[in-house]
């Protein structure tokens, strides 16, 4: 008998369920799996390179790629491949931080407005929406030159220019689902104001917003990757995606591989958050059965 | 408790909801007595001030527009009224609990049915999850529900099934008075039937008091002990099942009955009551049904008391005033 188990019924819990479906989809099997290589690729760098990726070898340099170094090296001798490798690191941390601190902060102020509305509402949304009408990388640029530039203000700058997007995606779903009958239903069995914010409002606006904070780590790591191209975000020694393409510019002609292989990277690492993206907004739908 | 006591008494209630439009008098004055076991059948137009009078005794109406300023809900010797919000919380759902209108909305899409009905049970009672989920089969199984389905999402269920799982979340914890607010309305015919039937055989078995919205007289004869009719506001004549079916007395009640289709008598035509239900800003003085009653005299200007025209039945009407 199936009733004969940890629970009186088979209790099919929401992780298993998004997992069975996100595993049925094979975009997003895909997506994952490019993440986990590229995860991996940053976590076991120091193992798989094959050179310190900040030694110069002034004798070797612009190589192609060759048996020795398999994408070539830059115009200091340096190895492209360790480079990319390292570059995976920062890539990752930009984006996880940078996501997670306009995540957080968009969320708490959009559930305050959604859910309390009235002034503080006005004055939150039309702050957003200040935020909102300047372009991102004018953003950006403006904050770090406030800042200074360097990896942790990047993450802020970044992180402060998207946090508008979550702020609205927040306060809409609260706004359609405190009127929902099931909340009243909640509040009628004797619920009380937290208990439904945390059981029935946030389960139910969770998938926006995760979906929208997958897509935002691929939009984060471009934006990192155009700072250091233009020269605000990582500091020059460091390997960088953006910064190897900004400095492989100028041997475009002679030297393609240079900036070739760093925007593979950029390309490889947005398109698995998009692939996830999409996966997981379909996994988190339970009317999407199929 | 004894017999005769009275579960629930609302006193002069009024509820007004505060717009920049102007003040809307949703419920005024409205007094009601339902004593233990009783099933209360509150008959009324829509916006006649049914779901607002409920949601008073409740406590769960939007403050920021409502106000309630005077009145008393007075349920098992305690003023609900004058309770904190927080003991407020533990009748909510405990003592007095509700269905609502529409199972397709009252149901949370990403929770499956058998977390929800737990949900109402852990609410109220220091239990483990096992023991909630094993009580939350039981009750699916009450309603008649295959206990093996507690895992599944509301949006596998059909409407009369749902409907279902709401009457089990209502009736989890064994409240004293259920409160259904136009349970049926959402449904269809045959499955109206299957689910009053239901909701009579487990008010009956769990010996619960309740409180039946509705604007269809049919089910009010099927499952009412006693009945009271709302306009505008106010009741307008309240009684047993036999008086309001029998004497109707009240010429709102009497143009009620006239609409709807007698299978003994060939009619053509249905006799609806004239005009509309007046703006809830601006009601009239006096009797509100004067406009559209066809016995209107000056008199009705004055409006008029609820009198006992005989003993349990009640008539807001000038014209039972010389009878009585």
């Amino acid at each position: 008998m199936k009733q004969e188990q940890h629970t009186p019924y088979k209790k099919r819990s929401q992780m298993q369920e998004i997992a069975r479906r996100f595993v049925r989809n094979k975009q997003a099997v895909v997506g994952l799996i490019m993440l986990m290589i590229l995860i991996l690729a940053a976590i076991l760098a120091p193992v798989i390179a094959p050179y310190d990726p900040l030694k110069q070898d002034l004798l070797h340099r612009l190589k192609a790629p060759s048996a020795e170094h398999i994408m070539g090296t830059d115009e200091l001798g340096r190895d492209i491949f360790s480079r990319i490798l390292y570059g995976a690191r920062i890539s990752m941390t930009v984006g996880l931080i940078a996501v997670s601190i306009s995540c957080v902060t968009g969320c708490v102020l959009g559930a305050i407005a959604g859910y309390y509305g009235g002034m503080l509402d006005n004055v939150i949304m039309r702050a957003s929406d200040i935020l909102m009408a300047i372009p991102s990388i004018l953003l950006n640029i403006s904050i770090v030159a406030a800042l200074g530039s360097g990896l942790q203000n990047v993450m802020i700058a970044i992180g402060i220019s998207s946090i508008p997007g979550y702020c609205r995606i927040m306060r809409a779903s609260i706004l359609s689902l405190r009127d929902q009958e099931f909340v009243e239903a909640s509040r009628a069995a004797g619920a009380g104001s937290f208990y439904i914010i945390y059981h029935h409002i946030l389960p139910n606006c969770l998938a926006p917003l995760i979906v929208q904070a997958t897509l935002r780590i691929g939009s984060a790591i471009l934006s990192c990757a155009s700072m250091s191209f233009i020269g605000l975000g990582i500091v020059p020694p460091t390997p960088e995606w953006g910064a190897m393409l900004s400095s492989g510019r100028e041997f475009l002609r002679d030297a393609p591989h240079l900036t070739t292989f760093p925007g593979l990277a950029i390309m490889f690492a947005v398109f698995a958050m998009n692939l996830m993206g999409d996966g997981l907004r379909d996994a988190l739908d339970p009317k999407l059965k199929n | 408790m004894s017999e005769n006591q009275n579960l629930l008494e609302i006193k002069d209630l009024s509820v007004q909801y505060v717009t920049v439009d102007g003040t809307v008098h949703a419920v005024e004055n409205l007094n009601l007595t339902l004593k233990a076991g009783e099933t209360l059948g509150l008959v009324g137009e829509t916006g006649a001030g049914k779901t607002t009078t409920v949601k008073a005794v409740m406590g769960i109406l939007p403050t920021p527009p409502a106000k309630v300023p005077n009145g008393e809900i007075i349920f098992d010797g305690r003023a609900l009224n004058r309770l904190s919000a927080k003991e407020m919380r533990k009748i909510r759902g405990k003592q007095i609990s509700m269905i609502f209108q529409d199972p397709m909305t009252s149901l949370n899409p990403v929770m499956t049915v058998g977390e929800q009905i737990e949900e109402a049970i852990r609410l109220h009672n220091r239990i483990s999850r096992r023991e909630a989920a094993k009580r939350a089969c039981d009750m699916l199984e009450t309603v008649g529900i295959k206990a093996e389905r507690a895992g599944d999402y509301p949006h596998q269920f059909s409407g009369g099934m749902k409907q279902r799982v709401v009457i089990a979340m209502a009736l989890a914890c064994s409240p004293k008075l259920l409160i259904a607010d136009e349970p049926t309305t959402a449904l269809d015919v045959t499955i109206q039937a299957q689910v009053l039937e239901l909701m009579k055989r487990l008010k009956n078995d769990m010996n619960t008091s309740m409180i039946m919205i509705t604007h269809d007289l049919g089910i009010v004869a099927e499952i009412c002990d006693r009945v009271a009719i709302m306009y505008a506001g106010e009741i307008v004549e309240s009684g047993t099942r036999e008086h309001i079916f029998h004497r109707a007395a009240h010429p709102y009640t009497q143009g009620l009955f006239g609409c709807i289709p007698n299978m003994l008598d060939e009619e053509c035509r249905l006799i609806p009551i004239q005009g509309m239900m007046p703006d809830p800003t601006d009601l009239p003085e006096g009797c509100r049904f004067r406009p559209r009653c066809p016995h209107a005299c000056d008199r009705c200007a004055q409006g008029a008391p609820l009198i006992e025209i005989e003993p349990g039945h009640q008539v807001k009407c000038v014209l039972c005033e010389k009878e009585a």
